[in-house]
């Protein structure tokens, strides 16, 4: 039977991939950003998860033209890089699940949650940076990813609500697939900033130090934060976050908290990272 | 009085940000259209060799085809843009995000640069215009 065993967040800055693209990450300003993946690249390794449900948000790359799906599911053999201005980053192609992907995609819609399925996909930083933070640079990755992509960009996102039972209803769904997985959900975005107008550059240490607590001490009150909120105590885009309770919610009632990370900043934004065991499944 | 309730306008509470609607986005639909152009290396050489000429491919209004080319994101926020396509802009120039992102609020990048380092813009005062805090 699949599991999800564990989760983790992280933010996924563009800088960061293109600090690890373009060899700066023993420089002083990235050394201390990447410091803090040390732990999870050394746990990952034991690890060895099957498959990575990875949460995130397009950036106008694949979607936010023509089509802006709220929750859209990644269900094709691969999923190529994008060029997303510079260049396509160097890092290898990411391998999906197709299988897995369809069970999950046939599970959500039938608990209603009306997934986009989306059978050809380029995937943009906010999904090859957690890659490369958690993996390193590396000829190929060595995980299956099904990616959830989450409108958070263009007026209204889904509540913060609405996502964690998504992220319950994910929980569900791998519990009900045959093959034995070992699988992990990653929620990414993140934490405070703003990247327009007069208070571009907001970042919010307290919000967001509350809210890495309250992953584990008391996610029901992450529940009921509201989009207002968000942008106004996280920046316009901290409301990214949102993505982190899918996560949350796919884990259960309890978790244990095995990693945490923060600092600021990477370019504009606070880094946030944490890793999370879901109840039953300690080592 | 609007003749739709707009769920949307909690938001203009908030000093020094602008929130991308669905509506946001029909106004911006051809400017983004340009922008995602930029996401392959031939329409970006084009694009740098004549700006101008590559920019009337797009029926995109003459104050946004205007902005693009003076680079003023602010404005181009104000006319629909959202920020993730129009960095597709800034990055065919060579720009860094941050650097871009600079130029929205008034700052100079060195400044800005200097204001990241120290821990970032603190959200006291800018919370709520109505509150004041």
């Amino acid at each position: 039977m699949a599991r999800i065993r564990s989760g983790l967040a992280t933010s996924h800055v563009p800088a960061i991939g293109a600090a690890m693209d373009l060899g700066k990450v023993d420089e002083p300003y990235w050394q201390p950003v990447f410091a803090g993946y040390e732990w999870t690249r050394r746990w990952m390794a034991q690890e060895r998860p099957d498959v990575v449900i990875l949460v995130y948000n397009d950036h106008a790359s694949a979607f936010m033209l023509d089509m802006v799906p709220t929750f859209a599911i990644g269900c094709a053999d691969t999923f190529v890089p994008a060029d997303e201005g510079w260049g396509p980053r160097p890092v290898p192609v990411v391998p999906g699940d197709p299988q897995l992907a369809a069970h999950l995609a046939q599970s959500l819609i039938l608990d209603d949650f009306d997934m986009t399925i989306l059978n050809a996909m380029e995937v943009d930083h906010g999904l090859t940076v957690p890659l490369s933070l958690m993996f390193g640079p590396v000829s190929e990755w060595p995980v299956k990813v099904i990616p959830i992509c989450v409108n958070v960009t263009q007026y209204p996102p889904p509540s913060g609500e609405r996502c964690f039972r998504l992220g319950e209803s994910l929980a569900r769904a791998v519990g009900r697939y045959d093959e034995d997985l070992h699988v992990q959900i990653w929620g990414t975005g993140g934490m405070s900033h703003q990247l327009q107008g007069a208070r571009a550059g907001l970042i919010n240490q307290a919000f967001d130090r509350q809210f890495l607590e309250n992953l584990s001490a008391d996610p029901q009150a992450l529940r009921r934060i509201s989009h207002v909120e968000y942008v106004r105590e996280s920046g316009s885009e901290g409301i990214e976050l949102i993505m982190w309770l899918i996560m949350r919610g796919a884990l259960g009632k309890r978790v244990e908290e095995l990693h945490r990370f923060y600092h600021v900043p990477a370019s504009n934004t606070a880094v946030g990272h944490i890793v999370l065991r879901a109840e039953g499944f300690a080592l | 009085m609007s003749h739709h309730s707009d769920s949307s306008s909690q938001f203009s509470d908030i000093p020094g940000t602008t929130v991308f609607t669905t509506l946001s986005s029909r106004r911006a639909y051809q400017l983004h259209r340009f922008c995602q152009s930029l996401m392959k290396e031939s329409n970006r050489a084009e694009f740098k060799a004549d700006e101008a000429a590559y920019l009337q491919r797009y029926p995109m209004s003459a104050e946004q085809r205007q902005a693009v080319r003076d680079r003023d994101f602010n404005r181009l926020v104000e006319l629909g843009g959202n920020v993730f396509f129009l960095f597709k802009i800034s990055n065919t120039d060579g720009s860094s995000v941050q650097q871009t992102v600079a130029t929205m609020s008034g700052m100079t990048a060195e400044a800005y640069a200097a204001m990241m380092l120290a821990g970032g813009r603190s959200p006291a005062g800018i919370r709520s215009i109505q509150r004041g805090d």
